[in-house]
Formats: structure tokens, sequence, C-alpha cells
């Protein structure tokens, strides 16, 4: 079975969990930005979580199945219709051979997510079918002509529709706990309204706001470069914040003050370039 | 040693100097095969300069694993269980070496004996897949970066800046300064290792006539 890729909007990756295990050869973990929409479309097909989809920045695909299979689409609502006929965000949906999946454009949050029966098949490496846009590991983006093979034979899912949410078009609330350098930080990070750089990719979301000082006792110093996680809330000396996603560098040099919580690093996923964001510190870890 | 909380399942562990930071890797990496539970469920050791990253594979592993780093002190200074010598052949010829040379109050030839005269050792990678910070080799090789970074360095390209050196695994940009290139490639995706270098390896350079 395989997926014909017909039409690309403006970025189109295969995903899974990543590939966790080799930073220290220098390979972020990467995977899917929102790991949550990623989890649900493949439990809407009994996937396995670990199976690969596509990760798609805004809309724009469209697919053409050669044999019938069943999709699944999470994440942002791209309005997406089978042969020009609207479909169920978050259900399982039936595609016939020669059926035309295609994406509109999401008006709230960011990434969609399309999972197949079986998963995308591609070639993993290191373990991973994931796109690392910093490092270029993986499969290349998707491009117009593309054949994707699709995995096993398609199982009739279970459910019917997911009880999840869309990604929210207001105001997000993000939950951080302390980073290892908070002590660089003055004040601010949780009273400050922050709003969404469009300069903002798979690699890192820029904050915008007003910019956060730093103790006197530091400025003017570095750090020499430590380790990076998913979520980590960098203060580079400009004191506008930098939060790491999938494809974060393996090392920084700025202090970490806050590290968002696996909830958190899904939420800020889906936010949109101008889209406003308040955080809340705290020591609870949950 | 201090244990810094790094988010919901992973810690900073920040060390005095860059010898803590071997020794305390080394131990971790042999901790992860022999000290069954938690300890065998880490998901990464990553050391940088001055710091290492261990990573669990949930909330509940990272909690347990705090006590257990906290109680490892007086780590004594040890290899890694890594720690066989790779040798890389180098055509001195970079771009940068008269560069390089005059910065360091040498000739060039003093360079290339000072490049190949003592092992370097694996400190840490990052910037790319396959990139490794070579330190310990010859004190006298100290220079900065190029002022201005080049958008296109070769793979292969044997390069000095701030103590370190290293082979760029890949063409890539970079701001080090160009001494010599390799036929040794350094990074094969396809391979089960697929990076030639990791911490704790020994790095002999042998210049090529």
């Amino acid at each position: 079975m395989n997926l014909h890729v017909t039409a690309v909007g403006p970025l189109a990756t295969i995903q899974d969990l990543g590939r966790p295990g080799w930073m220290h050869v220098g390979v972020s973990p990467s995977g899917a930005a929102d790991r949550e929409s990623h989890r649900l479309a493949n439990a809407l097909l009994g996937n396995d979580a670990g199976a690969a989809t596509i990760e798609v920045l805004l809309g724009g695909l469209e697919l053409l199945a050669t044999q019938a299979t069943w999709v699944a689409l999470t994440g942002a609502d791209c309005g997406a219709r089978v042969d020009g006929r609207a479909i169920a965000w978050a259900g399982p949906v039936a595609l016939r051979a020669g059926q035309r999946l295609r994406l509109g454009f999401s008006t709230a949050g960011l990434r969609a997510y399309v999972a197949v029966s079986g998963g995308v098949a591609v070639e993993p490496v290191l373990g991973s079918r994931s796109r690392d846009t910093l490092s270029g590991l993986g499969p290349e983006p998707l491009r117009t002509g593309m054949v994707l093979p699709a995995g096993a034979r398609p199982v009739r899912p279970t459910v019917d529709a997911a009880p999840a949410q869309r990604p929210s078009p207001d105001a997000l609330y993000l939950v951080a706990q302390p980073g290892p350098h908070m002590d660089w930080l003055l004040h601010g990070l949780d009273a400050t309204h922050w709003q969404v750089s469009p300069d903002s990719d798979r690699v890192g979301v820029r904050l915008q706001g007003r910019a956060l000082p730093r103790r006197a006792l530091r400025v003017g110093t570095e750090l020499p470069s430590a380790p990076m996680v998913r979520g980590a809330l960098q203060l580079p000396p400009s004191g506008h914040p930098v939060v790491f996603l999938a494809d974060h560098p393996v090392t920084g040099g700025y202090p970490v003050v806050a590290v968002l919580d696996d909830t958190s690093c899904d939420t800020i996923a889906q936010a949109r370039p101008g889209q406003r964001l308040s955080m809340h510190i705290t020591t609870v870890r949950r | 040693m201090r244990v810094l909380p790094y988010g919901q399942r992973a810690w900073l562990l920040e060390m005095e100097d860059a010898t803590g930071v071997r020794s305390l890797d080394a131990a971790l990496r042999l901790l992860r095969v022999d000290g069954g539970g938690a300890w065998a469920r880490i998901v990464d050791v990553v050391p940088a300069a001055r710091s290492v990253l261990v990573t669990a594979a949930s909330p509940s592993d990272a909690e347990a694993l705090r006590n257990m780093l906290e109680a490892l002190t007086d780590l004594p200074p040890r290899d890694s269980p890594d720690g066989r010598t790779v040798e890389i052949p180098v055509t001195y010829d970079g771009p940068d070496l008269e560069f390089v040379a005059r910065a360091c109050g040498l000739d060039v030839d003093e360079v290339v004996t000072a490049h190949t005269g003592t092992p370097w050792t694996v400190a840490f990678g990052g910037f790319a897949p396959g990139f490794a910070y070579l330190a310990d080799g010859d004190a006298r090789l100290r220079v900065g970066r190029r002022e201005e970074p080049r958008t296109i360095v070769p793979p292969g390209a044997v390069a000095l800046a701030d103590g370190y050196s290293a082979v760029y695994p890949r063409r890539s940009p970079g701001g080090w300064q160009l001494i010599g290139h390799t036929r040794s490639a350094m990074w094969d995706a396809s391979m089960a290792e697929p990076a030639l270098l990791r911490p704790g390896m020994r790095v002999q350079f042998r210049a090529l006539p």
C-alpha cells in the first residue's frame, strides 16, 4: 500500500517518537513536535505509539491512496476532505483505492498529524523515521511526486472519535519548572506576557516581550556550553527567551532558566506566530 | 558536584572542571551497564564542557535517580570504558595553518609536530552528528575562532579553536581554524556505531607526507 504525495504546503515531514540515546555523538532526539497529537493519531488506528505519522505545518498536503486504508488526522484542524467531502477531525477515516485526501489550512494550531494504518514505512535512521530538520538526519521532507510506503494491512479501527481538544487560538498557559541556571535570572519569567515570534520552527520557539533582566553578577559573562533538552528555555543576553523544541541543538551556550513540562512542550508546538502566552513556574514535579 | 533540576526527566550534573566531567561520564557509562535498577533505564548520558546531562525514561525514574546521583561523590579519576585510541591520518594543508602558526608563536612544522605529538581525548560531542570536541592536546595550540566564520567547510577538515581540535564530519558552515584534512569518515548513519569518535576515546593524529 502506498500514498502518493500530490501536493505539499509550507512543510510536511515524517515523524515518530524520535531517536533518544544518541545525544553524546551530537544527535538530537527529534520526533513529533506535538507528541500527544502524534500518539492520538496512531491510537485512533490501533497503531503503535511509535509508528511514523506525517507532521504537516499549517496544511496544504494532498495524498492519493493506491489501496484501501485508514487515516486519522489530529493536531491543528485543517478542514480535511476526501474527494471533496469533509471528514472527521480526530477520528478514523476510511480511504478507498484512488481516493484523494486533501488538507486545507488551519486557523488555530500550527501542526496537523496524519496517521495511516501501520504507519509510514520509510527506512529508519538510527532506529527512527523522524526528520531532524537541524542535522538533516532521517527521511527527506515531503515533496510532490514522492511515494510513501505505508505499513501493515489495515485493521478496522475500534473507535469512532476521541474526546480530544483542538489546539486553542487563544492565549496559552504553560507550566515550567525552574531550570539549572535559574539563578541567572533576576525576575519576571512568570509575570510577562509573551508573544510567539514568526522566527520559530521545529528547533525552537522565540518569544517576544519585555526583555528579562539578568542578575548583575551574571551580566557580561557566559556559560561553558551545556547540554540542552526539549522544553529548555534559554536566555540569550538580549533577554528574549528561546524555547527548544524537538530538533534542538545538543548543546547550547546560554543559561537555561526554566524547562517546560511535557504537556506544555506539546502546547507550544501548536502556538502560531503572534499568539500570546504566559508561563507558570512551579517546583512541583508532576 | 551539583545536581541541578532539568525538567521532568533529566538532571544536569555540574562539575568543577573537565577532568571531573570525564570521570563522571566514565562512571555513569559503567553504572548503566552494571548498576541495574534505574541506572539501567538511563536514556542519555551527555558530557559537555563543565557538566553532564542524565536523562531518564520517565519522571519516576528521574526521581529515583536524584539520590543515586547525589551519592556519587569522590569519583576516582578514571578512563572511559571506551578509552581506546583511534588513529587519524592528516594532510596538513589547511588554509589557516600559517595563521595558526603565527598566532601560537610557532612555525608551520612545529604546529604539525604539536598536533601529532600527544594524543587528544574526545571530551564531548555537539554541533553536528559525529562532531567531537577533542581536548588535552598540546597546550601551545591555543587559538581563537575565525573572526568571519566560513559558510562552507568541507567534510574531513581538521580544525583548531579555543583549545580544542576537531574534524568536521560533513560539509557545513564553521568558524574554526582549518589546519588540514583527513579521508577518515567521522560519521556513517548506517553503522551500528555511527560516530567514529565517542566521549572518552583517544585520538592520535598522524601526518601524511
